[in-house]
């Protein structure tokens, strides 16, 4: 599944990314990781790993302490433009209605026209299912129906990287995996390359390519394990014997790297 | 409107047992009039008055509506100021705790003596009052922005003042009708304390203050409860107003609109 050409460079490269706080603590510890065109990568780990320090990191929020992020041959600063990131909560403008919402990133860029942008989120929130709430306000969705309004608001500008920091994790197990398929359908049109930091284990099997498992103190990613079920993937393939096999599998390898501090934790 | 009328149900009967009481004790304990006037006798010089009423009620909602819509610009103006780091705020900020805590009987007299006798004083020492609750609550506002809808903006590569536009001034919102409601009703405070040093010296019509110091010191405590009502009165048009423009503006999105809105 993950094109390995050798001619052209990894599409994000990242090389002994250290960060430490001010305090002198350090959360990432010599990060090397390279990610092709089109990847899923998620990253799992105890809390306080770094996991979503490690997206802040790729999206330049954050800058590093030691080491270089590559995002197609850009600073973060820079990839910004190719750039989405989908935050824990929806993080949505409650006082602009659904479309809005939706049409925030492309109105901040500033490179569009008014009709263009209706077309886009038009288009969008019948993608993800939300045309008949389009003139809503935030307040008046569910839960999962905000998380999908965010991921319409990300794709809008259409990335060539998406981030996503727990993006599904408040949400019940139902509207969960219903989000995941949706993900992974939203995939088929459009191979971004994605970051996922999760605490679900079957979760991250069901979407990635790749799995990166992250222990903490410091953070360091203890192992890499592939995803080989071929795309697309349905809702059966949480049933099939290979599929628990490796979730049984990731779950062994977080135990692993569960220090015991924080044994006991979800 | 059936729902109207029975939620104005209670505080209504509140009212007439309050005005029975009232009446009751005047004609039991023999009250004389110039200490407390009977109901009736407030009632009839409202009617009597009600020209002068006016026009005291006039000049007093132009120096508390003026000194409040001052007060709105100048306390938004300092808010964004603020808002721009937290050193400013730890430099400036313990100076306009002055504002809320040194007595405004005590600033009036001072007002007055620096600018003069007159409506424009009055409507200075209701700005003065009124400028804390906006200076305070809207600064919150545009500082307790979400760290993720900042990142957000950040991500976009919005500028600051895109940010400030589409992001903080929408957020602060709410906050800044916080601090609307509670100077609504202290600006007549304001206006009226004002007055009481103001205009006893100017010739002619006074406001609501100036016409209490006039009752008052003739005794006249009918009319003097009148001119209390008044101001009242202009108090609470002051908060309805005020309520009515903070319903129109977040009914659609903000929670605490939201509870009006539905039940």
């Amino acid at each position: 599944m993950t094109p390995t050409a050798t001619s052209q460079p990894p599409f994000i490269t990242l090389e002994g990314v250290t960060k430490r706080w001010s305090n002198g603590a350090t959360v990432l510890d010599g990060i090397t990781l390279r990610a092709d065109r089109g990847e899923f990568i998620s990253l799992i780990g105890p809390s306080g790993c770094g996991k979503s320090t490690l997206l802040r990191l790729l999206a330049g929020l954050s800058p590093v302490s030691s080491g270089s992020v590559k995002l197609d041959g850009m600073q973060p600063e820079s990839a910004r433009e190719i750039m989405s990131f989908i935050f824990q909560d929806a993080t949505l403008l409650p006082w602009r209605t659904v479309r809005s919402n939706v049409e925030l990133g492309l109105e901040l860029e500033g490179k569009t026209t008014e009709s263009q942008r209706r077309a886009t989120s038009t288009a969008l929130l019948q993608l993800v299912g939300l045309s008949d709430v389009a003139d809503l306000h935030p307040r008046q969705l569910s839960g999962g129906m905000r998380m999908r309004v965010s991921i319409a608001r990300a794709l809008a500008t259409q990335p060539k990287i998406l981030l996503m920091d727990e993006p599904f994790g408040a949400l019940d197990e139902m509207t969960r995996d219903f989000l995941n398929e949706e993900v992974l359908r939203l995939r088929e049109n459009d191979r971004f390359t994605t970051f996922f930091v999760t605490h679900s284990v079957a979760e991250a099997v069901f979407l990635s390519n790749r799995i990166l498992v992250l222990r903490a103190k410091p953070g360091q990613i203890a192992a890499e394990i592939p995803v080989p079920f071929p795309f697309p993937r349905t809702a059966e393939l949480r049933s099939a014997p290979e599929f628990l096999r490796l979730v049984g599998e990731v779950s062994a390898a977080l135990r692993a790297v569960q220090n015991p501090a924080s044994h006991g934790h979800p | 409107m059936k729902r109207l009328l029975i939620q104005a149900a209670w505080p209504l009967a509140v009212l007439v047992a309050v005005i029975t009481a009232w009446d009751l004790c005047c004609r039991g304990f023999a009250i004389p009039a110039y200490v407390l006037p009977p109901p009736s006798a407030v009632l009839r010089v409202i009617l009597e008055r009600h020209q002068t009423l006016w026009n005291a009620f006039r000049i007093t909602a132009i120096e508390a509506g003026g000194g409040y819509l001052l007060s709105i610009i100048g306390g938004v103006v300092i808010a964004l100021f603020f808002a721009q780091s937290p050193l400013v705020r730890r430099s400036f900020y313990p100076y306009t705790i002055l504002l809320q805590t040194v007595p405004i009987v005590a600033i009036a007299p001072l007002i007055l003596m620096w600018f003069g006798s007159g409506l424009r004083s009055v409507m200075l020492v209701a700005f003065v009052i009124c400028l804390f609750p906006i200076i305070a609550n809207t600064t919150q506002g545009l500082i307790s922005v979400p760290r993720n809808l900042i990142d957000l903006f950040v991500m976009s590569n919005a500028s600051r003042s895109r940010q400030l536009l589409k992001l903080r001034l929408p957020h602060a919102l709410p906050h800044l009708f916080v601090g609307l409601r509670i100077s609504a009703g202290i600006s007549v405070i304001g206006a009226v304390t004002g007055e009481l040093f103001a205009s006893s010296n100017a010739v002619g019509e006074g406001g609501l203050g100036y016409s209490i110091t006039y009752a008052n010191s003739q005794l006249q405590t009918d009319y003097l409860f009148a001119l209390v009502l008044t101001a009242s009165l202009l108090g609470f048009l002051f908060f309805f107003t005020v309520t009515a423009l903070e319903w129109l503006c977040l009914r659609k999105w903000h929670e605490s609109a939201m509870k009006t809105d539905a039940d």
